[in-house]
């Protein structure tokens, strides 16, 4: 490691040729400098958040208020756009990602904690084994997982989930057709996929736990629920407050789970939530403008979540240093 | 009861539950890799019959979907291990080196530059879907690579767990480097980097899996049926009238498969990566 300063410093030093004796110099301070190495160590986070951040939320913001006739071929229009938010489609997709959210944060929340509870406790055999196997669906994108739940829900009789009703006697369905089996689908879809992430993480919280806690609280005679509720759950409570956050992040922003089922065609907004419908507008229909200020709507709608967390739960509280 | 048989039950009844509940969670895999050896027109007469019968199972569908003229297949699943390989190397170098300048050195602007991390990654990207796209056809890269990769490259996300990892590393390594003359970036390349191995691990499964499932940056900058993504050339097969299962069920196991064997091989690393981008991130 010990060698004379300059004298081929890693790859920091490129073609040294290529720079004048004043340049070099300077070059060399930089390279030596701890006031400036941090501004280039951050540099291309700066770069990146310019160009591919800043550069468009600007654009977007202006383009809400425009009307984007061709690229080049813009008429601002006030708010116009944001006045035509209060139609039935934005109205329908709101109420979609909205229903949509609860119903994940009401299943992909208990049910993995249960599941994490129980593989942490020492009566349960073959842990790795279950974990490993609860684990995979986590591995599969939401088209490819997609595929196997649009055949099993099939509107054929001889569809699985079908042909199983009419065995049980019941009327078989047609899934992607109607509002609440197709909300059904893709909550099955996301909670297939996400539970066996989340179990991953409430494992990793509850190994965190110390024994003594539990060791302690069984002497003086608590039981396995008052366990549960005065040790399990307030030692959880970062991760569960992450784990919710992502949920109504992810619910809020969801895109993937309607794609698969309803690709091409979509009877009465089944399935439409807002980047579904920021997509059809601004891709499919062109209508820029429109498509941004459904954008703009969808991040003050996250913004104002996200400062109700951080107001009552001071998520990054603790980052502050 | 004694307290010994109670505790017996309790535990059969939770490796029942466990049992009942794993069978669950793999019947769409089991059921998808079962399809696949079925002729689609026989499938939807005839819906599926579960048991194995290798008279009436053949490879047809993947027959199709490797050697067929039609199939895009194979360029799909190049796409992807490669966008998801430039994408995890640049991605992991560039957010390694910001994070290492976050956490590691005390400059003015520093904490503006962390909340400005903070904001990118709570922000919705889907709204700058737009001007991006705009911008991605300014700039000639659409349906390239680079085009997929350039806009994400610098991962808020792995920021933020670097600039911990690096500011939990003791600073007397940094000067003991100084002390022997490293630039400011050769302490980084051969004294932090191998003292941020594990970070590097983690991210490296974060950021490959989030990249190998990401769907609508794709869907828009990659057009033609060369140049798709294992996840946008299998949803360009979805239709209503189910004429395409053949491929698209085939298709979907080799995509699973694979990953669900890489998997199996790394688990705890594999777990560990996604426990720490999560919860540290």
């Amino acid at each position: 490691m010990i060698r004379p300063p300059g004298a081929g410093s890693g790859p920091g030093i490129p073609a040294r040729r290529m720079f004048t004796g004043d340049d070099r110099l300077a070059l060399k301070k930089i390279l030596y400098s701890e006031k400036w190495a941090p501004y280039i160590f951050v540099l291309p986070f700066v770069i990146s958040l310019l160009v591919f951040f800043l550069y468009p939320m600007i654009t977007t913001i202006i383009m809400s208020f425009q009307e984007v006739i061709s690229l080049n071929n813009t008429r601002f229009i006030g708010l116009r756009n944001y006045e035509r938010l209060f139609d039935v489609h934005f109205y329908n997709a709101l109420k979609t990602n909205t229903i949509y959210t609860v119903l994940t944060i009401a299943l992909t929340i208990p049910i993995p904690l249960l599941i994490a509870v129980l593989l942490n406790s020492r009566l349960t055999k073959g842990k790795t084994f279950f974990k490993t196997v609860l684990f995979i669906p986590a591995l599969t994108s939401v088209i490819v997982a997609g595929i196997p739940f649009r055949l099993m829900f099939g509107e054929l009789d001889t569809a699985l989930v079908n042909s199983v009703l009419i065995d049980l006697g019941l009327k078989p369905q047609k899934w992607l057709l109607n509002y609440w089996t197709g909300m059904m689908l893709m909550v099955i879809l996301h909670v297939w996929r996400n539970a066996g992430i989340f179990m991953v993480y409430y494992i990793a919280g509850l190994q965190n736990v110390p024994d003594e806690l539990y060791e302690s609280a069984s002497i003086d005679g608590a039981g396995a629920f008052k366990k549960f509720r005065y040790i399990t759950l307030p030692m959880l409570k970062p991760i569960l407050i992450y784990t919710l956050t992502i949920t109504i992040f992810e619910g809020y922003r969801m895109f993937g789970e309607s794609y698969v089922l309803w690709n091409e065609s979509m009877p009465s907004d089944i399935g439409l939530t807002i980047v579904r419908y920021i997509y059809q507008q601004a891709f499919q229909r062109n209508d820029l403008g429109f498509g941004s200020a459904i954008g703009i709507t969808l991040l003050l709608i996250v913004l104002v979540i996200n400062l109700v967390q951080l107001r009552y739960f001071g998520l990054f509280r603790k980052e502050r240093d | 009861m004694s307290n010994r048989q109670k505790k017996i039950w309790l535990a059969v009844l939770i490796f029942l539950f466990f049992a009942a509940l794993s069978f669950f969670v793999l019947f769409p895999i089991y059921y998808i890799v079962m399809a696949s050896f079925k002729n689609s027109q026989e499938l939807f007469r005839h819906g599926l019959d579960l048991r194995i019968i290798p008279a009436s199972m053949s490879l047809d569908n993947y027959k199709l979907l490797l050697f067929d003229k039609s199939s895009y297949y194979l360029y799909w699943y190049r796409n992807s291990i490669l966008i998801c390989a430039l994408f995890t190397v640049f991605s992991l170098f560039l957010s390694s080196l910001v994070g290492y300048g976050l956490g590691a050195y005390n400059f003015k602007g520093r904490n503006l530059i962390f909340v400005l991390v903070l904001v990118v990654m709570m922000m919705p990207l889907e709204i700058l879907m737009l001007p991006l796209y705009k911008l991605i056809v300014d700039m000639r890269i659409i349906n390239t690579y680079a085009g997929v990769i350039l806009p994400f490259v610098v991962s808020p996300i792995a920021i933020f767990f670097f600039r911990q990892y690096a500011g939990g590393i003791s600073k007397d390594f940094m000067d003991a480097g100084r002390i022997d003359g490293c630039t400011e970036f050769g302490i980084f390349f051969r004294i932090m980097m191998p003292l941020m191995k594990p970070a590097f691990g983690a991210m490296a499964i974060l950021l490959a899996m989030q990249n190998w499932n990401s769907l609508i940056w794709p869907l828009i900058v990659l057009r033609t049926n060369n140049m798709f993504t294992l996840p946008i050339g299998l949803a360009s097969l979805l239709s209503p009238y189910g004429n395409n299962y053949d491929m698209l069920i085939s298709g979907a196991v080799l995509a699973i498969i694979p990953i669900v064997i890489v998997f199996l091989f790394n688990q705890r690393s594999f777990i560990s990566g996604l426990t720490a981008g999560g919860i540290k991130g």
